[in-house]
């Protein structure tokens, strides 16, 4: 007798740990039946999570803290047993706004404070000359693309409610967008920053590991009741998906988990393309440019797949410095809870703590080493920043 | 309701015969104001300008995500609420959500004003469904025909058949293997193809 379980998600390579443990019989072998249901928009992963059309999904992670705190939307408390990646997003941009940042530029063109100082040189210029402000483009307002975005240009001076506009886009859109000269840049996830590359209209400007060291990405979210309703279910889905992601870091299983989410009905995107974000071996620039790293998504290694309330915390910290939540000691509290590192613990039998480079867990290049404990001290070291009105 | 009182609705609806559909029962009922957007680009600078009381979405729009982004913008003086934001009629949400269209509505509209224009929007969605579901079921009925009508003629070929013997084979071999027609028929094209 196997359990029917349904999980939404959105066709992004982040997704791949739910894809293969679905493809590869993982979740079948801990006696689950799992429909994957691809959807369209974040709103209605989000919507059908909340009224049960959903079992899991999915999600990102600030949408599962905000359904939590019950702001931007109704409230719904969720809990992410499962990291399914950090990092992954870049920022693209065009190649005239890349062409204006690398004239600019004092410094390593992968260092991002050379970077946003550049970009807050360009803003200027464009502000004398009374060019429209530019535009960028983002996948949600409860995003870390949004965050990382702000995060990184406000670093340089760039004020990005005032100085520039931000839009929200659907990932499909952005290149279309980009190409056609509506937004000059944006921070997506993949695929969507190669094909921008490889149709000759995008430049890859910054890999978030550039920004951030560690950054919470996607979770598995649960409907907290149903969690607690369901603890074994939860429990097989942890194992299955621990399994997947064990087996998408392997190098030589990439070609195959290139070729899962290559299907139609999964991402819809060539293999090849995928394998890139694999491997964090990305061609940047449409000239054949390319670039290597070995932090560019993470599914599982260095202990990323169990959630790590600080990333919680910090993502909470963006939510009240750019003014979408009120600072509280309880609302910090529950976006921390939001992440559950004891059932990722639980259903695997760990207790050790993953290793991690960023002494902070965060690891941000610019600002104080982040505290959990202290978000009002930690966002008083920022000075571009918004108070909920 | 008179024309001053009817709120002003947008249909955000990239396919143009269900907005028309949802248009007509609209005006039929009485809602005056209506318009459809069914181009994508610059979404939220076309609803600010229209600035409507009620935003209707499909649910198989990319676009839903930039409608939350109006939740956001703090200078924007009228701001939208998510129908979820109320869940007191979840049955409502449910059957919207089952019908794939999520509504919005603007702070200062009545909540209860929005319910006829819901429950409008759903049974115009589950119509529209339906008819597609009628469409494709006749569009498949009309493929079978085809591929049937072609196994026929291999089989009057091969096996010197008339074409009802040739009917006749095709249908007792489907009963005999629990298949349908159409199913026997494509089969014996492939393995025609593969054979030439």
């Amino acid at each position: 007798m196997t359990t029917p379980v349904h999980i939404g998600f959105i066709p992004l390579v982040d997704a791949a740990a739910l894809i293969v443990a679905v493809d590869k019989g993982f979740t079948a072998s801990e006696g689950l039946n799992v429909s994957l249901v691809r959807e369209v928009s974040w709103s209605n992963v989000r919507d059908k999570l909340n009224i049960g059309l959903f079992d899991a999904a999915h999600l990102l992670a600030p949408v599962a803290i905000a359904s939590s705190l019950g702001i931007g939307h109704v409230k719904m408390p969720i809990a992410a047993p499962f990291n399914l990646g950090l990092n992954g997003n870049a920022i693209t941009v065009s190649p005239a706004l890349h062409a204006a940042i690398m004239a600019e530029i004092d410094g390593d063109r992968f260092d991002p404070m050379a970077t946003a100082l550049a970009l807050s040189r360009v803003v200027a210029t464009r502000r004398k000359s009374g060019a429209e402000p530019l535009t960028f483009g983002m996948t949600f307002p409860f995003s870390t693309h949004n965050y990382q975005l702000r995060f990184w240009m406000a670093a340089g001076g760039v004020d990005p409610d005032e100085d520039v506009r931000l839009v929200v886009l659907p990932p499909p859109y952005m290149v279309d967008s980009l190409a056609s000269g509506q937004i000059d840049g944006f921070c997506v996830g993949a695929p969507w920053n190669s094909i921008a590359v490889d149709r000759g209209v995008g430049h890859i400007l910054h890999f978030v590991a550039d920004i951030l060291v560690r950054a919470a990405e996607k979770v598995l979210a649960i409907r907290q009741s149903w969690s607690d309703k369901n603890p074994g279910i939860v429990a097989a889905l942890i194992r299955a998906t621990f399994r997947a992601a064990e087996f998408i870091e392997q190098p030589h299983n990439r070609a195959e988990t290139a070729r899962l989410l290559a299907a139609p009905e999964r991402i819809g995107v060539d293999a090849e393309v995928i394998q890139r974000t694999l491997d964090g071996r990305l061609k940047i620039l449409p000239d054949g440019t390319m670039r290597e790293s070995s932090r560019y998504l993470l599914v599982g290694r260095e202990g990323a797949a169990r959630p790590d309330p600080v990333q919680a915390a910090w993502l909470y910290a963006q939510m009240v410095r750019w003014g979408q939540a009120s600072i509280s000691p309880e609302a910090l509290e529950t976006a921390k809870a939001v992440f559950r590192p004891d059932l990722y613990d639980a259903a695997l039998g760990h207790t050790a703590k993953p290793d991690s480079d960023a002494s902070d867990a965060v690891g941000a290049f610019a600002g104080p080493a982040f505290s959990a404990d202290d978000i009002a001290g930690h966002l008083a070291a920022f000075q571009i920043r918004r108070r909920k009105s | 309701m008179g024309a001053e009182s009817s709120p002003k609705i947008v249909i955000v609806d990239e396919s143009p015969i269900r907005a028309a559909i949802l248009e007509e029962g609209l005006r039929e009922a009485g809602y005056t104001s209506v318009v459809h957007i069914s181009e994508m680009q610059s979404l939220l600078a076309r609803i600010y300008a229209l600035d409507p009381d009620v935003i209707l979405i499909d649910l198989e729009n990319p676009s839903r995500d930039v409608l939350e982004q109006m939740f956001q913008v703090s200078r924007a003086v009228r701001r939208p609420i998510a129908m979820f934001v109320d869940q007191s009629d979840a049955a409502s949400i449910q059957a919207s959500v089952d019908a794939g269209v999520s509504a919005y509505i603007v702070d200062g509209l009545k909540k209860e004003r929005l319910k006829p224009i819901l429950d409008l929007c759903i049974s115009r969605f589950n119509a529209f469904a339906k008819l597609q579901d009628e469409l494709d079921r006749a569009k498949s009925a009309l493929e079978d025909r085809k591929v049937i009508d072609r196994a026929k003629g291999i089989l009057m070929k091969v096996k010197g058949l008339t074409e009802d013997e040739a009917y006749v084979l095709l249908r007792s071999t489907a009963m005999r293997e629990k298949k349908k027609i159409g199913e026997i028929a494509q089969s014996i094209l492939t393995a025609s193809e593969l054979l030439k």
